[in-house]
C-alpha cells in the first residue's frame, strides 16, 4: 500500500511530507528527516515554557472540538502530587475521516516524539495511545516505533538520558464509536464498557484512573514537533483567513469525488479549490450536490455554502458547519439525501451507549421514520417529527453522539426537504431517490 | 453559616423558595428540602449518581444548558427552575422517548399505582404518542432468586446494575448490548439468587423488575400499609407491611439511615407467611377446655400461685413483653429465659453496619436488657415446684420430659398448643403484624412496629394478656395501650429512662449505653 497521490502544488505538506515514505517509518529514517529533535529541545526546557510555545502557536485540537492546546494542557496542575495521564485519542471513529490513520501508517515516529512532549508538559509519567481496533496496519506501525523507541532509551524511565520518565502504552480498541468520546475512551482503557462520563469533573481533575489526565488527537499531539522545531511563530503565521486558525490541517476527502485522499493545506485554504482543484472536482458526469465538510457529526451544507467556504474553524461556522474532524463527506447528484441521512442515523442507532433516554430512544426513533420515508411510507408529518425529535436529542445528553444524529437530519431537511417531500407524495422517478447507490457504485469502480 | 456537621451552608433559590443546604449537596437533593420533587428515574439516594436518563434536567440561571439536577452541586446564590418552558419540554421530550418502545400494559402490570413512569407521564408528559412504527420487543426473563425481568418496560435507568455493582457488590448485572437494543443482562452463569438482591425490585422504578413471589398478587391501590419492624433476624429492619383485607401480601424496607439504608435482605422480604396462619389459637382455654378470657386469666394466676415461673420465651417478642414477663418471674421468684436460632450472616457490603445477622430473632438485646437470659436448653431444670410458662414458641418445639417435670403449664401464643400433655390456661396472642409494641436490635435501638392486620378471634397482644395475669396476682398493670405499658416500662427500667412512643417516632432510640437490665 503506497500513498495515493503526490502533494498538490497548493498543498502545504508539514504533517504529511513523508507520507509515502517507507523509510521515514523506522527510528533511523525517521531521525534522518529531523526526528526526535524536539523532544530533545523540549526535554532541556521547563514544562511550563514547552506549553507557552504551544500556546502561542494557536493550535488547537484537531479533532473535532478546536479546543486550544496549550490552554488545555496548562489545566494539568503542576506538581500535585498525584499521577497525570496523557491520553492520545486514536480512535478515530467519525465516519469521513481518515487523517489519523495516514499519520501513525506513514510516520508513527512524530506520533511518539508528540506524544513524549506533551506528556513531558503536562508532567505524565504515563501515556495511552488509544487506537481503533479496526486500523490492523497503524497498530503494527504503532506498536513497533514504540519499541524502538524504548530500545533507544528515547522514551522510558530515563527519556533521552534526561533521567525524565515518559511511558507509552499502545492500548487497543475494540470497535465502538462511542469510544472516541473522550471519557468513554478512558473507561474502555480502564476496563469497564466505554460510556460517556457526566462532566464535571473535567479529565483534567479526574480522568483516567480518576487522575488528572489530558487527551490530545493523533493529529494535534504530531503538529506539536514541528511547532518546536520551527517555532511559534512560524506556525501562527500559517492562516490564510482567521487569526485565531493556525497551521496547517490535514483534510480527508471522500464520497463522490475524483480524486479521494488526505490533503494537507493551510488554514483558511478555499473550499472550493479544494474540492474542485485539489480534490479534481466530481466524477466525470456528475454535479456536486451536498458536503458534509467535518465528519458525519457536522451539519450538511450546500454547495453554495461549501463553495463560499474559507477552511479553517470560523470560516466553516460562517457556512453553516463546523471543521470537526476535517474528514469531508462529497455528495453528488445521483444521491438520495433522505436514503444517506438515514444511513448515518442508522450508524449512531447503532452506536449508541444507551445511558441518556434522548439517545438511546431517539437515533433509533429517527432511523425508523427515515427508513420508512425512504421506502415511500412516509408522512409530511413525520418531518416535523423528525425536527422535533432532533430537537429533544440536542444539547440534553451526557455526551455530542446524540447531537450528532441530529444535526444532519435537521440541516438536510432544512436545505434538502424537497427530496424528501418528492419521496413522501410519492414521486419516485427520478434517479435521485433510487437509483443512486447503483449509479454512485458503477462511478466508484470506473 | 455552618451546618451541624461542619459543612458549610449554600444558599439558593429554587422554583422561588429560598433554601439552605450543605455544600456538595445536588439541586436534586436541595429541591427534596424546598419541597419541590424534580422528576427523576436514574437517581436514587441510595446508589451511585449515573446522571443518564436526563429526566431531572433543570434550568440554572446564567448556565446556557439546562443542567441535570442530580449531577449537578448547589452553588451560592444560584436560581434554580424546574417548570420552565424548555426544562418542561426537555423532560416532556424525555418522557416521549421512555414511553414509544414501553408495552404501555399498565393494566397487566404489577408496578402500576407505584411507577414512576406512570406518575410522572400524568404529572407531565405527553397525552399521546407520535410513534407510527413498530415497537421493540424483548422477552421476559427470570433473573433468578425472586426476580423477573420484564425488558419491555425497562427504561435502562441502571438502578438496578448500580445496587448489585456498588451496594451489593456483587456485579451480576449489567447493560448489554448498545442503543435501543439494549438490555439489562447477567453476567455468564449470574442470577439473582443473592441475599440482598431483591432490593433491586424496590430500586426499579418502572415494571421491569418484579417480585415472583408477589406477581399477579394484588394491585399496588388495594393494599393497606403499616410500618413495622422485621423480625427475620437482630438487625431490625424498617419495614412496611402490606396487606390486602388483612393478608399480608408483601414486605417491602422502610428507609431508615440508622438502621437498614433504604434496603432488606431476601431472607426477611419473604418471610411472612406465617403472619396469616390459619391455624391460629383463637380462644382461651383452660385445663378444661375453651374458655372466656377470665377463666383463663384466672386459671393461669392459679398456676402460678405458690409455684415459681419458669418461663421460656420466643425472643422475637416485643420489649413491654418480656418487662412483663420478668415482672411475672420476680413476683414468683422464678426466671425467664430464651433461645436463639441461628444461621449464616449476610451482610450488604456497601451500606453501613447492615447484614442478616446470625442471631435470626428481633430482641434478644432487648430480652437481656430487660432479665431475660439467653440459654441453648431454655427448658433445663423446669421441676415440680415450676409453673412453665410458654410464652410464643412452636408447641413441636417443647420437650415433653419439661411438660411433665412442670408442675403446671402457662401457654401463651399464637398457635394453638395441639396435644400439649399438660396444661393449665391457654391464651391466644398476637402476632407482631397484629400489634403494637417495640423491639430492641442488636445496636440497641428501640423501634416501634404498628399494627398491620387484625389479630384471629379472641387473640389480645401478648402484654395485655400478662397485665390481666399480673392483676390477678395483685401487681400493679392497668395498662389499657401499650404505649402505656411502655411508658410505666421506660419509668422502671433504666436503659429505657426517658423514652414514649412519641420520642422514639418511627426511626427508633437507643438505649442508654450504661444501663442495666434486671426491673
Amino acid at each position: 500500500m503506497g500513498y495515493p497521490h503526490k502533494p498538490h502544488p497548493r498543498e502545504t505538506p508539514v504533517i504529511s511530507k513523508h507520507f509515502g515514505d517507507p523509510e521515514a517509518r523506522s527510528l533511523a529514517g525517521w531521525k534522518a528527516r529531523g526526528g526526535y529533535r524536539a523532544l530533545e529541545q523540549a526535554l532541556a526546557m521547563p514544562p511550563a515554557a514547552v506549553i507557552d510555545v504551544v500556546k502561542n502557536s494557536g493550535l488547537r485540537g484537531r479533532g473535532g472540538a478546536g479546543f486550544p492546546t496549550g490552554l488545555k494542557w496548562s489545566f494539568m496542575k503542576q506538581d500535585d502530587g498525584k499521577p497525570h495521564y496523557l491520553c492520545c485519542n486514536a480512535d478515530e471513529s467519525e465516519p469521513g475521516t481518515f487523517k489519523d490513520r495516514e499519520i501513525m501508517r506513514w510516520t508513527p515516529h512524530a506520533l511518539v516524539e508528540g506524544c513524549a512532549i506533551g506528556a513531558y508538559a503536562i508532567g505524565a509519567q504515563r501515556t495511552y495511545i488509544y487506537i481503533r481496533g479496526e486500523f490492523t496496519e497503524p497498530i503494527r506501525a504503532m506498536e513497533a516505533a514504540v519499541a524502538e523507541a524504548y530500545a533507544a532509551g528515547l522514551i522510558g524511565g530515563n527519556a533521552m538520558g534526561t533521567g525524565k520518565q515518559v511511558d507509552i502504552h499502545v492500548h487497543k480498541g475494540a470497535g465502538a464509536y462511542i469510544c472516541g468520546e473522550e471519557t468513554a475512551l478512558m473507561n474502555s482503557i480502564e476496563g469497564r464498557r466505554g460510556n460517556p462520563r457526566v462532566k464535571p469533573p473535567f479529565p483534567a481533575v479526574s480522568g483516567l484512573f480518576a487522575q488528572p489526565t489530558t487527551i490530545n488527537n493523533v493529529e494535534t499531539l504530531t503538529a506539536v514537533p514541528h511547532i518546536l522545531n520551527n517555532g511559534a511563530e512560524w506556525y501562527k503565521a500559517m492562516s490564510l483567513s482567521n487569526p485565531k486558525s493556525t497551521g496547517t490541517k490535514l483534510f480527508s476527502a471522500c464520497g463522490n469525488i475524483a480524486k479521494p485522499g488526505n490533503y494537507e493545506v493551510v488554514m483558511g485554504f478555499p473550499f472550493r479549490d479544494f474540492l474542485y482543484d485539489l480534490c479534481g472536482g466530481p466524477l466525470p458526469g456528475r454535479k456536486f450536490k451536498a458536503v458534509i465538510p467535518g465528519g458525519s457529526s457536522v451539519p450538511i451544507q450546500t454547495m453554495a455554502e461549501a463553495e463560499a467556504t474559507l477552511m479553517d474553524y470560523e470560516g466553516f461556522v460562517a457556512q453553516g458547519s463546523m471543521l470537526g474532524s476535517g474528514g469531508a463527506i462529497v455528495l453528488d447528484d445521483a444521491q438520495s439525501m433522505p436514503r444517506m441521512i438515514a444511513r448515518l442515523t442508522r450508524f449512531y442507532a447503532h452506536e449508541s451507549c444507551a445511558q441518556c433516554t434522548q439517545c438511546r430512544e431517539g437515533t433509533a426513533w429517527t432511523t425508523k421514520i427515515l427508513d420508512r420515508i425512504v421506502a415511500g411510507h412516509g408522512t409530511f408529518e413525520d418531518l416535523d417529527t423528525l425536527l422535533s425529535i432532533a430537537d429533544n436529542m440536542t444539547g440534553k445528553t451526557i455526551c455530542v453522539l446524540s447531537d450528532s444524529c441530529a444535526t444532519p437530519v435537521v440541516s438536510g431537511i432544512q436545505k434538502f426537504r424537497d427530496e424528501f417531500e418528492a419521496l413522501i407524495a410519492g414521486r419516485r422517478s427520478s434517479t435521485v431517490a433510487m437509483g443512486g447507490h447503483a449509479v454512485a457504485r458503477a462511478g466508484a469502480s470506473a | 453559616m455552618t451546618a451541624p456537621g461542619g459543612h458549610q451552608l449554600v444558599n439558593l433559590t429554587i422554583e422561588g423558595r429560598p433554601v439552605s443546604v450543605p455544600a456538595g449537596t445536588s439541586i436534586l437533593e436541595a429541591a427534596k428540602t424546598a419541597g419541590v420533587l424534580i422528576p427523576h428515574y436514574c437517581y436514587h439516594p441510595g446508589l451511585p449518581v449515573a446522571g443518564s436518563c436526563r429526566m431531572c434536567l433543570v434550568h440554572v440561571e446564567k448556565s446556557p444548558k439546562l443542567m441535570p439536577s442530580c449531577a449537578t452541586a448547589v452553588a451560592e446564590g444560584q436560581v434554580v427552575q424546574v417548570h420552565e418552558p424548555r426544562a418542561d419540554e426537555a423532560r416532556k421530550g424525555v418522557l416521549e422517548m421512555l414511553l414509544i418502545n414501553h408495552p404501555l400494559d399498565c393494566p397487566i402490570c404489577d408496578k402500576s399505582g407505584e411507577c414512576e413512569l406512570q406518575d410522572f407521564t400524568y404529572q407531565e408528559g405527553p397525552a399521546h404518542s407520535r410513534l407510527r412504527d413498530p415497537k421493540r420487543f424483548n422477552a421476559a426473563e427470570d433473573f433468578g432468586g425472586d426476580v423477573l425481568y420484564v425488558a419491555n418496560r425497562c427504561i435502562l435507568c441502571t438502578r438496578c446494575v448500580r445496587f448489585m455493582e456498588s451496594v451489593h457488590q456483587d456485579a451480576v448485572l449489567n447493560v448489554s448490548e448498545r442503543g435501543d437494543r439494549a438490555v439489562i443482562g447477567r453476567t455468564e452463569g449470574g442470577d439473582l439468587a443473592r441475599p440482598w438482591a431483591g432490593n433491586v425490585v424496590d430500586v426499579c422504578p418502572v415494571g421491569a423488575l418484579l417480585s415472583k413471589d408477589f406477581l399477579n398478587k394484588a394491585r399496588v391501590w388495594e393494599l393497606d400499609r403499616a410500618a413495622s419492624i422485621c423480625t427475620g433476624c437482630s438487625q431490625g429492619c424498617n419495614i412496611m407491611i402490606e396487606t390486602r383485607d388483612t393478608s399480608v401480601v408483601r414486605l417491602k424496607p422502610r428507609p431508615n439511615p440508622d438502621v437498614n439504608a433504604f434496603f432488606m435482605c431476601d431472607h426477611g422480604r419473604l418471610d411472612y407467611r406465617w403472619m396469616n396462619r390459619q391455624d391460629r389459637c383463637a380462644a382461651p382455654a383452660t385445663g378444661a377446655g375453651e374458655s372466656d378470657w377470665d377463666s383463663a386469666v384466672t386459671a393461669a394466676a392459679d398456676a402460678l400461685e405458690g409455684r415459681r415461673a419458669h418461663i421460656v420465651a420466643s425472643a422475637s417478642l416485643d420489649n413491654e413483653v418480656f418487662w412483663l414477663l420478668g415482672r411475672v418471674a420476680k413476683k414468683t421468684g422464678g426466671t425467664v429465659a430464651f433461645a436463639v436460632p441461628t444461621g449464616p450472616e449476610a451482610p450488604l457490603p456497601g451500606a453501613r453496619d447492615l447484614a442478616l445477622r446470625a442471631d435470626r430473632v428481633a430482641n434478644a438485646t432487648g430480652a437481656g436488657l430487660l432479665g431475660a437470659a439467653r440459654k441453648d436448653d431454655p427448658f433445663a431444670g423446669v421441676g415440680p415446684g415450676d409453673a412453665l410458662v410458654i410464652a410464643d414458641l412452636d408447641p413441636a418445639g417443647v420437650p415433653v420430659s419439661a411438660l411433665e417435670a412442670a408442675g403446671a403449664v402457662v401457654w401463651l401464643g399464637t398457635v394453638h398448643p395441639g396435644s400439649l400433655s399438660k396444661l393449665n390456661a391457654a391464651l391466644p396472642v398476637a402476632n407482631v403484624a397484629e400489634c403494637e409494641g417495640t423491639l430492641t436490635n442488636l445496636r440497641g435501638r428501640v423501634q416501634r412496629h404498628l399494627q398491620a392486620r387484625p389479630a384471629p378471634g379472641m387473640a389480645r397482644p401478648a402484654w395485655s394478656a400478662l397485665a390481666d395475669i399480673l392483676m390477678a396476682l395483685g401487681e400493679e398493670a392497668g395498662y389499657q395501650t401499650a404505649e402505656e405499658a411502655f411508658a410505666a416500662m421506660a419509668a422502671a427500667v433504666p436503659a429505657f429512662t426517658g423514652m414514649t412512643y412519641a420520642t422514639i417516632g418511627l426511626r427508633g432510640a437507643v438505649v442508654a449505653s450504661s444501663a442495666e437490665g434486671a426491673p
